[in-house]
């Protein structure tokens, strides 16, 4: 038994080396050295030499709050989570009870389709996407015109630009979120609705009064992943808009991508990145707050 | 009667919007070129052609980037599974000092974005000589907390008894794994699978900044390029996003049980 013990610690530690090892030398190592690095102002020329890397103390922070493109960066990014938060949320619920609906046939065919964007490469669906949103010959304002509205200027215009992409990104991932509420929805008795209903309660009361309140962590759950996920828009403007009409797209992810290796300062690329993370952070910590506060969790 | 046809017509409606997009990036891609810009856009192609495929193989090399884009996911997905799995195996079941202390860390290390530490691991892989190949386009796989989870996870449900039983018949602690866990994990291993195979094709960030040399793209990369360049030719670039898309949608389809119940295994139950 002794032995047999002494043999577990050991094959333990065999067994998850390599992965912590891994994990330490590939990801947590580079984590904590981006703190370090927005110390320093390591350029162009400390990537030739390290000679001349110098320690700068918070010159990159202060630098980086001087900079116009920074705070243009930080506010698109604020938008994407403001808007593009509830916007998904609310689009993955309904999507999950109208596939939840007990009236439904053919179900497992619906959550396939629904659900399909998710998985199609990003950079080939943002491709199509362009071209969907396209001005003159785009479907979107093919669509729009039969209406009566339009032509929207999607991708070319500073105050349409952030709306398309948010479109687009509202369909790629929503099937991913629906799949999460579709789980939380089918713990929900059927009796309990079925019970408001005959008390007379409409739908909109059902909903608010019955359904909420049971998948209130649910919806925290996803709210707060897909709040992270808009803070790390990086490929959907990098494809449909470069950061344009009048860096009406660039995202903070896209900004440390520019200053980190389009112009080589890699100093102040980890500064934005350490900065990114605490505002992850914050909003995060915030919801769990506020979630407290309402008694969701 | 009435409302099951209301419901189900409403949800085919939706689920139809939904897949519009990719259906008409199929048909656009069979247009000759020059034909899909026009108003209002064309649904079918008049003509179906293979033109716009012929010239994305013949003169702009995809075969190459699908290659490379199979090779470093079929690698990373195998280089995957060997580091998680016995990792996630051994969270679960194996007592050892300092286990469960180490898994919290781990957990609370998944909160931290890879993003964050890409421009030192950059630096990293260029000190050890792995810019620009393979390799280093791989590196971040290894590390993949999520897997060993998910695959932790699967493993709490298997009866110590078990184990124990082989213990006592004096199997060594590596036969166990390989003789008994490993075939009452099959399904979880296909699923873990099929998310590293389909994130590591899909992913872009990564390969863009690590990849320098363009005949090492991977499908993503080059179709960003491409796209970025041949920004007017849509009928070129939609055969471009059907090449770089199906293999994981058919994929995907093909396999979608295991990946939406792993879906919810890693989300919801963690």
């Amino acid at each position: 038994m002794n032995a047999g013990r002494h043999g577990q610690a050991r094959a333990g530690w065999v067994m998850t080396g390599p992965a912590l090892t891994a994990i330490l030398v590939f990801f947590i190592l580079p984590a904590a050295a981006s703190l370090a690095l927005s110390f320093t102002d390591f350029d162009i020329y400390a990537l030739a030499d390290t000679g001349n890397l110098r320690f700068v103390g918070l010159q990159n922070y202060e630098r980086l709050l001087e900079n116009p493109l920074f705070w243009k960066a930080t506010t698109n990014s604020l938008l994407f989570v403001a808007i593009g938060t509830p916007f998904i949320v609310v689009l993955s619920l309904f999507a999950a009870m109208l596939v939840n609906s007990r009236w439904l046939a053919w179900r497992p065919l619906w959550r396939v389709a629904l659900f399909a964007p998710y998985v199609t490469t990003l950079v080939a669906t943002a491709v199509v996407w362009r071209y969907l949103l396209h001005t003159r010959y785009g479907l979107v304002n093919y669509l729009l015109s039969l209406v009566g509205a339009g032509p929207v200027d999607w991708l070319g215009s500073p105050t349409a630009s952030l709306p398309a992409i948010l479109l687009f990104v509202g369909w790629k991932s929503f099937g991913y979120n629906m799949i999460i509420f579709l789980a939380a929805l089918q713990t929900v008795p059927r009796e309990l609705e079925e019970a408001a209903r005959i008390d007379g309660a409409g739908w909109f009361a059902r909903l608010r009064h019955v359904t909420l309140p049971a998948i209130a962590p649910t919806v925290l759950l996803v709210s707060v992943l897909t709040v992270a996920a808009m803070f790390q828009l990086f490929t959907e403007p990098y494809v449909m808009t470069q950061g344009g009409p009048a860096q009406s797209t660039v995202t903070i992810l896209y900004f440390m991508y520019e200053e980190g290796f389009k112009w080589w300062n890699l100093g102040s690329g980890a500064a934005v990145a350490f900065l990114l993370f605490l505002c992850i952070l914050a909003v995060t910590l915030m919801q769990l707050r506020l979630a407290k506060r309402g008694g969701a969790i | 009667m009435m409302r099951r046809w209301t419901v189900t017509l409403l949800a085919a409606f939706v689920a139809l919007v939904t897949i519009a997009p990719l259906l008409w990036m199929v048909s656009v891609s069979f247009m000759a070129p020059g034909e899909a810009a026009r108003f209002p856009p064309p649904l079918l192609p008049e003509n179906a052609t293979l033109e716009n495929y012929r010239q994305l193989f013949g003169t702009y090399g995809a075969l190459r980037f699908l290659a490379n884009s199979l090779l470093v996911s079929t690698l990373a997905t195998t280089l995957a599974l060997l580091f998680t799995v016995p990792a996630g195996y051994a969270f679960a079941k194996l007592r050892f000092r300092g286990r469960d202390a180490t898994f919290r860390l781990l957990v609370a290390a998944l909160v931290v974005p890879a993003q964050i530490g890409m421009l030192p691991l950059f630096l990293e892989l260029k000190a050890m000589g792995l810019v620009n190949s393979y390799a280093g386009a791989l590196v971040p796989w290894l590390a993949g907390i999520f897997g060993i989870f998910l695959v932790r996870q699967y493993c709490l449900s298997i009866p110590d008894e078990m184990l124990e039983a082989a213990r006592i018949d004096g199997a060594g602690e590596g036969a166990i794994l390989r003789r008994i866990v490993l075939p009452v994990l099959t399904p979880i291993i296909v699923t873990l699978a099929l998310f590293v195979f389909l994130s590591s094709w899909n992913d872009f960030m990564w390969p863009l900044i690590i990849l320098a040399d363009q005949r090492l793209y991977t499908l993503p990369v080059a179709l960003a390029a491409l796209s970025r360049e041949h920004v007017q030719d849509n009928e070129l670039m939609m055969a471009g996003a059907v090449v770089t898309t199906l293999p994981v949608l058919i994929l995907f389809l093909a396999l979608q049980r295991f990946y939406l119940n792993g879906l919810l295994a890693g989300s919801v139950k963690g």
